[in-house]
């Protein structure tokens, strides 16, 4: 895979979260493919000794985007909208052989929810995978530089 | 000077309604502060979050920073957190070690992990004078009333209300049925604390955590994507852990009503005393096995049968015996509450209990909670609201009966908002008990 593809990727995924074309952002992620925001952040080392802000899979994210189609999903009144702000990726791993590599992006992220406005700052590991000739997510990692602090309610997704 | 005097503050209390000036009066706020969070006890924490001598953790409770350290002889003790001589805070990390003293990092005075006054740097300047006869030279001043109950450490600021057990009374094996799903009845704070700020007044958020007829419209977004996505499975199909605990969500009003509730002196509750969304969590076998050898087969049962909604220990922390939860609730201002919901491990326990307890939290009581998003909407938008004219007052007239105000303890159906009627009626008793007029 080459770099300048997967970067565009990255861009992309982000674009479609700031579009709201959440079926197509859920399409990206391969079927064993996970959101994570660990909540001790970058220093987590796994998901099942210490918890978690969000840690979806396929299906808890289809209940996340069906939930938010419905027009009684009260607090998407008005609805929320939301910038990712990017750096340049960088390539942590490759591995060619598997068609697999992890790719690091620091961002920041903007919500804004009627007079409500959260910014958060952290960064990114995608770990993306070639299937059917498709580069797919199967696991994205949002590490919160704001971990430990109050959060207020995050409605989308970092 | 304030303008609510006691009769004031009573008077925002009706029989079966409140006045809105409860949750959006700063003034009453500052009261509260000084009067209500003073003569309550409070959850401080958790013993497991200081297991060895030096270690400590800093809260803060009405406006007061605390700092609980375990003792060099296995004690707790809660000092304030600020030095003798000048207030610093002596640490300012949410949780760590101190090792054998606590040292000012502004002019290194030094104290005992008691909070005695151990060294004082250039000493020979104080000769003379009256330091050691005043405050500062008694060193660190500790909170007088603590009480730890099965590990869970509570505090009362002030000298005046009742003691711990007259004023948890029948409310705390509720705290029981939570540690004794131990095998060996104890438990460990772990998996990290959930923390969320939300902008409305502290006592819409414990209200709710009572509030029975709101999840069929308030959750309904949640709840109906729950069920789409797991339409067509077989009724006997295993639930992946998340939907187990999600789905009941849904469950209809008769359902609610019918868990029943009951309230007991000084505001406390226990709703879902007959069963609850979580009684139909899927068996273990090995774990109940464990339990039975543990208590024997009456006692564990008994134990594991008991699963209410949430049992209130009025006024910071809402309990969940399955899965092992608890929120607390601590009022940042007026407008402002922090909710920490905190995650357990029951030693000796199946590794899936644990698992639930982490998963319930990460989905219900999360800042990214799908189902946590319409509850704290709705909040925000209430303390928005009570500023409309038109109507000053909050109804909590859902099954009233004049009969209840005679009682203390009192078993009822599960939608009647005598479990919010009976924290306001504490709220006036410990607002106004130390109010001289």
């Amino acid at each position: 895979m080459d770099e300048r593809h997967l970067f565009e990727f990255i861009a992309h995924e982000a674009r479609l979260l700031d579009e709201r074309r959440w079926d197509e952002w859920l399409a990206l992620f391969s079927d064993d493919g996970r959101y994570w925001v660990p909540l001790a952040g970058a220093a987590q080392a796994d998901r099942d000794t210490h918890n978690s802000l969000a840690d979806e899979d396929r299906l808890l994210l289809s209940l996340r985007i069906e939930r938010l189609k419905n027009p009684r999903a009260h607090s998407e009144h008005p609805p929320t909208r939301c910038q990712h702000v990017l750096q340049p990726p960088s390539m942590l791993r490759q591995d060619p052989d598997a068609g697999a590599c992890e790719l690091h992006t620091p961002f920041i992220y903007f919500e804004l929810r009627g007079e409500r406005k959260i910014v958060l700052a952290g960064s990114y590991r995608h770990h993306l995978v070639r299937a059917a000739g498709q580069i797919r997510i199967r696991l994205k990692r949002v590490d919160l530089l704001d971990v430990g602090s109050a959060l207020p309610a995050i409605q989308l997704f970092p | 000077m304030s303008r609510y005097g006691r009769a004031d503050i009573a008077a925002l209390v009706e029989e079966d309604r409140v006045h809105r000036d409860v949750y959006v009066s700063a003034e009453l706020f500052a009261l509260e502060q000084r009067h209500f969070f003073a003569n309550t006890w409070t959850y401080l924490g958790h013993a497991s979050q200081v297991p060895e001598p030096g270690d400590y953790i800093t809260v803060e409770i009405a406006g007061r920073p605390l700092l609980m350290v375990r003792q060099a002889d296995g004690g707790i003790r809660v000092l304030y957190n600020r030095c003798a001589h000048k207030g610093a805070q002596l640490v300012t990390d949410a949780a760590g070690h101190l090792g054998r003293t606590i040292r000012c990092p502004y002019h290194a005075w030094a104290y005992k992990l008691d909070g005695s006054l151990l060294a004082v740097p250039a000493q020979a300047g104080y000769d003379g004078t009256r330091l050691k006869d005043c405050e500062t030279g008694r060193g660190l001043s500790a909170v007088k009333h603590v009480a730890i109950y099965r590990d869970f450490v509570f505090v009362k600021l002030s000298d005046a209300g009742p003691g711990f057990a007259d004023y948890f009374g029948d409310v705390l094996p509720s705290l029981d049925n939570l540690a004794d799903r131990s095998p060996q009845g104890r438990l460990r704070v772990e998996g990290g604390v959930l923390r969320n700020v939300i902008h409305c007044n502290w006592k819409m958020y414990l209200e709710n955590v009572n509030d029975t007829v709101h999840p069929l419209s308030a959750h309904e977004s949640a709840t109906a994507a729950a069920k789409a996505l797991w339409a067509g499975q077989p009724d006997d199909a295993p639930k992946p852990m998340a939907m187990e605990q999600i789905l009941p969500f849904g469950a209809g009003f008769e359902f609610f009503d019918r868990m029943g509730g009951r309230v007991y002196a000084n505001g406390h509750s226990v709703l879902g005393v007959n069963f609850s969304i979580h009684s139909g969590y899927g068996g273990l076998p090995a774990y109940e096995a464990a339990m039975t050898a543990a208590y024997g087969e009456k006692r564990a049962q008994a134990i594991l049968q008991q699963s209410p909604q949430n049992a209130v220990c009025f006024p910071s922390l809402a309990v969940k015996g399955s899965p092992q939860v608890v929120r607390v609730i601590r009022p940042l201002a007026v407008d402002r509450t922090l909710i920490e919901a905190w995650s357990f491990r029951a030693e000796g326990a199946d590794e899936v209990l644990f698992q639930r307890s982490m998963t319930y939290n990460r989905l219900v009581f999360s800042p990214m909670s799908v189902v946590a998003h319409d509850d704290v909407h709705l909040f925000e938008t209430i303390q928005r609201g009570l500023n409309a004219g038109g109507n000053e007052w909050v109804s909590l007239h859902r099954d009233f009966n004049r009969a209840e105000l005679d009682q203390e303890t009192q078993t009822v159906n599960g939608a009647n908002e005598i479990l919010m009627r009976n924290q306001f009626r504490a709220w006036v008793k410990f607002m106004t008990l130390t109010m001289d007029e």
